[in-house]
């Protein structure tokens, strides 16, 4: 188990070193540095004053140096736009996408599990097909494109929720939350739906699967002939079985909904990381790119390391299959 | 069941039923592909002739008149022309810009997937070919890459590269070769240990011929089934580029550059610049899906094996 | 039925079933699997039901407990179990007999104990569905009925998970958990075929001597005849979906009046001498939509004329009978 442990931390740590290695290339040897670290508005003066100031007079390797150095404590330039650490500027956004993320995650399975259980029930029937439908539009449409109905139907025509923003948010241990006040909730609902949409069509499909499968069991069968109620033999015996695949793969799939946050947080003005990274781009502001792409690497990394040690943990065979490999 | 014993009207030398004949029999099997199909074929007509059918030249700005902004459907201009669905902000006939939009979409979504293929299938094959380290090496960048989403990665490539169609079809491969090279690599390790490519072997071919002439071609229906997949995907992903203001340029908007443009009307009730370049786009990717999926039917090897 | 009916007479039988038909649709056609059975169960009594896979025996346990799913149905006969015809009652009132009154048992002790819940969880479960106990009372009774199935340690078995166990230990425990509400029937579905032969052997006669404790009456589902032969009162041998004999056993063993009976007899490894070769019955059993008309057995049939394509007759002879227009004399089997 420990030597498992090493290789795979092993191999989170060149995962990272490999992206941070692109980030480099990408933002310091393809485009021009200067234009990347320096302000759209610099004067000639200023710009050679930055290079200095970086050491791009410095051969490749030795700014590659440099960059990890700095990286490794943190300072990933400062932003022009908000004329503040890069690093700073993104944690401040992080709340909001977290929180959205979060709220995304839970609509994901606290209705994607029943309506699966619900579509697998009654395979091939009306229900069945209905949800399967639903679950193959949310799955193939573009999810930008949904949000947009969204808020042409629920905003603009029906007037029920605000278009964007976040609306009122309370401080709690440090960070702004706005699922407890009642306009942040109005807030919330409609860009967490939208985030939503793509894994819950994931979690519909995985559970209708699984509870297919899981209602042809001998086990079902046999809770049947004990007599036990529907709602028992579907709400425990059914349910603990699809329950681990489908949090497994949600929980693989969070980092996917950081990332997709970004057309989200568009699309409802929400003031996340997401919008922060298109804006940074349509202004140049690259350091906070840097930033946003440091940290969404690491944050994938993580999340794919805690999911490898859990499989493990859970399923000795993964452990086998992993050192035969 | 089709009839497929229907007598030829005179006696022709026996030839075999070709397999694509009955491939396409089995997809027409189903209705839903076959409607599928039929709007792909229009909308790529429509798409392919745009500046003989659109009423007006969207790009020629001095046809457009500012006074004809944001009309609904259905208005007519002062030149008498009818804006069936409406007008943007600058007056553009919005039939005419989706039509354009179209072809823009269609384009960079076809061109990437074609060189995402190419580029994914010929990376499979050899890596599947070689073995060893190349193949493990290959493999892990493949696993590398899909793990993260595609959208992050197209976003990072594009803030680097600025924007432009050459730029987003460059980013469009970028994310997609790994799922062709995954794909055309399990089975051409399925393929190379057949007969035929034992007797290829045994002839002594040279290595390319025998991994482009004799491998590659036996591994193209996976690939088949990927591609509908991935234009699919390639179209959506290209729409949700360009409406994030990253994709294509705005002299040449695409289906989702257009709706990102109608997005802020659409706050203020004027619905139809966003709507309908957005029911095009839908109307697109749920076709290509309706007939991807049945392709996937007709032509999964393990089915048909 | 009238209300003062509810308690049979002593000697009626448990279970009276008469002229089942259970039917699956498949392909846009409805095809009987079980065509006309009929059967009568008395208490303490056990039945051996004989068939190759496919001959619809295990539909027929199913369809007794109430459990056909769509795409089957049971489409016609009268199950009458302790007075009661179960095609009268609704869901609820079938379920509130299932694991109190009859009870079943499957094939696989690797799949019927659901995986992801402990073995107490399942025990428990089971009682709490009939009856109003405390938590502390269940568990005592799930611990009661592990130790009455022969269960060591039942205190650690409790806490275990299904893979924790052999599957003997399985097995045992869906018996305890079948006969926890001490039911009139216990239909067992081919209960030992998954297990080692020793353990089958030990399995089989702890099962028999609960059931003879508690006068269960047990349905022995199995397509080995060597098994009920040691076990059950009475046999019957499906084929097809009919049941082409029915008898006392040690009658049908010795004698068997059809054909098929006495091919399966043949093929028996107890039933024949050391080292002479296992007698077959050549050919499969027609799959359900291409059975033959007339018996269905007959193009298997080693004594088959040609008048056997008509519907055999059913033939009695002295509390027994058999589904063949020319049933066996002793002197063809010797």
């Amino acid at each position: 188990m420990l030597t498992y442990l090493i290789q795979r931390f092993g191999q989170a740590v060149l995962t990272v070193a490999a992206m941070a290695t692109l980030v480099f290339l990408g933002v310091y040897a393809i485009a021009d540095p200067i234009d990347v670290l320096a302000a759209p508005d610099a004067t000639p003066d200023e710009r050679a004053q930055i290079s200095r100031r970086l050491g791009l007079d410095q051969p490749l390797w030795m700014q590659f140096a440099t960059f990890v150095w700095r990286a490794l404590h943190g300072d990933l330039g400062r932003s022009f736009v908000y004329n503040e650490p890069a690093f700073t500027v993104i944690l401040q956004r992080l709340p909001a996408t977290l929180e959205l993320a979060f709220t995304a995650l839970f609509i994901a399975i606290a209705l994607g599990l029943p309506l699966g259980l619900w579509a697998g029930l009654r395979a091939e029937k009306a229900t069945d097909k209905a949800i399967m439908g639903g679950s193959i539009l949310a799955f193939s449409l573009p999810n930008f494109w949904q949000g947009l109905m969204m808020v042409l139907i629920f905003s603009v025509t029906l007037g029920w929720l605000p278009a964007g923003g976040r609306g009122e948010t309370v401080r709690v241990l440090g960070l702004d939350l706005g699922f407890l006040t009642l306009d942040g909730l109005r807030h919330l609902i409609l860009p967490a739906v939208n985030l939503a949409l793509f894994k819950l069509a994931v979690v519909i499909r995985l559970a209708r699967a699984g509870t297919r499968e899981a209602m042809l069991q001998d086990y079902v069968r046999f809770a049947r002939a004990k007599g036990l109620r529907p709602a028992r033999i579907v709400g425990v015996h059914v349910l603990k079985n699809i329950l681990l695949p489908v949090v497994t793969v949600i929980g693989l799939e969070f980092g996917s909904m950081i990332a997709f946050a970004v057309v989200t947080e568009t699309v409802f003005a929400w003031p996340g990381i997401g919008k922060l990274l298109i804006d940074s781009i349509n202004r140049l502001d690259r350091p906070v790119i840097v930033a946003y792409l440091m940290l969404t690497v690491c944050l994938f990394v993580l999340i794919n390391f805690v999911i490898d040690l859990i499989y493990a943990a859970l399923d000795p065979r993964v452990r086998l299959a992993e050192t035969d490999a | 069941m089709t009839p497929a014993a229907t007598l030829p009207e005179e006696p022709v030398p026996y030839r075999a039923d070709p397999v694509w004949r009955a491939h396409a029999r089995a997809f027409f099997r189903s209705p839903a592909a076959g409607l599928g199909l039929v709007i792909l074929v229009a909308v790529a007509l429509v798409a392919a002739l745009a500046p003989w059918i659109t009423p007006q030249d969207p790009y020629d700005l001095a046809s457009l008149d500012v006074m004809d902004g944001t009309q609904p459907p259905g208005s007519r201009s002062f030149a008498g022309l009818t804006y069936w669905l409406g007008t943007d902000a600058q007056g553009r006939d919005m039939l005419s810009a989706i039509v354009y939009g179209l072809r823009v979409s269609l384009v960079v979504s076809l061109s990437a997937t074609l060189i995402a293929a190419s580029v994914g299938s010929c990376i499979g094959v050899l890596a599947a070919n070689a073995g060893g380290r190349l193949d493990a090496v290959l493999m892990r960048l493949v696993d590398l890459q899909l793990s993260f989403p595609a959208i992050l990665i197209a976003l990072v490539l594009l803030a680097a590269f600025g924007r432009g169609i050459d730029k987003v079809v460059i980013a469009l491969v970028a994310v997609q070769w790994a799922y062709y090279a995954r794909a055309i690599r399990a089975q051409a390790l399925v393929e190379r240990r057949r007969e035929y490519m034992e007797a290829a072997r045994a002839l002594a071919l040279p290595r390319t011929s025998l991994i482009f002439r004799h491998l590659l071609p036996n591994c193209l229906a996976p690939v088949i089934v990927v591609a509908t997949m991935q234009v699919a995907h390639a179209i959506a992903l290209e729409a949700t580029l360009s409406f994030l203001g990253v994709g294509v340029p705005v002299t040449e908007p695409s289906l989702g550059l257009l709706i990102k443009n109608g997005y802020d009307y659409l706050l203020s009730g004027k619905y139809w610049i966003s709507t309908f370049p957005g029911l095009a786009l839908v109307a697109v990717i749920v076709a290509i899906n309706l007939v991807g999926d049945r392709l996937r039917d007709v032509l999964n090897p393990r089915l048909s094996a | 039925m009238s209300a003062p009916d509810r308690t049979p007479p002593a000697n009626a039988p448990v279970l009276a079933v008469e002229n089942l038909q259970v039917a699956f649709r498949a392909g846009g056609r409805e095809h009987l699997a079980v065509q006309g059975l009929d059967l009568s169960v008395s208490r303490g009594e056990v039945v051996g039901l004989v068939g190759e896979s496919g001959s619809g025996k295990s539909v027929t346990g199913l369809a007794l407990m109430g459990l056909i799913d769509a795409p089957g149905r049971v489409a016609g006969g009268r199950i009458v179990f302790e007075g009661r015809d179960l095609m009268g009652l609704s869901e609820a009132e079938l379920r509130r007999l299932r694991g109190a009154r009859m009870a079943m048992i499957f094939q696989d002790p690797m799949t019927t104990l659901n995986p992801v819940l402990r073995v107490e969880t399942q025990i428990v479960e089971a009682i709490t569905a009939h009856e109003r106990v405390t938590a502390k009372a269940a568990r005592a009774r799930a611990r009661e009925a592990l130790v009455r199935v022969g269960i060591p340690a039942p205190d650690e078995r409790l806490g275990a998970y299904p893979h924790q166990l052999s599957g003997g230990m399985r097995q045992r425990i869906a018996i305890a958990i079948a006969l926890l509400h001490r039911p009139a029937l216990l239909i067992a579905d081919e209960p030992t075929t998954a297990l080692d032969v020793t353990i089958q052997a030990q399995i089989l006669a702890e099962a028999q001597d609960l059931c003879a404790e508690m006068g269960t009456a047990l349905i022995w589902i199995t397509h080995d005849l060597a098994v009920v032969s040691g076990l059950a009162d009475r046999l019957l041998v499906m084929y097809a979906g009919r049941v082409v004999e029915a008898g006392p056993v040690a009658e049908v063993v010795e004698a068997p009046l059809h054909p098929y009976s006495a091919g399966l007899i043949g093929s028996a490894p107890s039933r024949n001498k050391r080292g002479a070769r296992l007698a077959q019955i050549p050919g499969l059993a027609p799959p359900l939509g291409r059975r033959p008309p007339g018996c269905a057995f007959a193009p298997r049939c080693f004594n088959v004329r040609p008048d056997c394509s008509e519907p055999p007759p059913l033939v009695r002879r002295s509390g027994r009978e058999a589904l063949c227009r020319y049933p066996l004399s002793e002197t063809v089997v010797a």
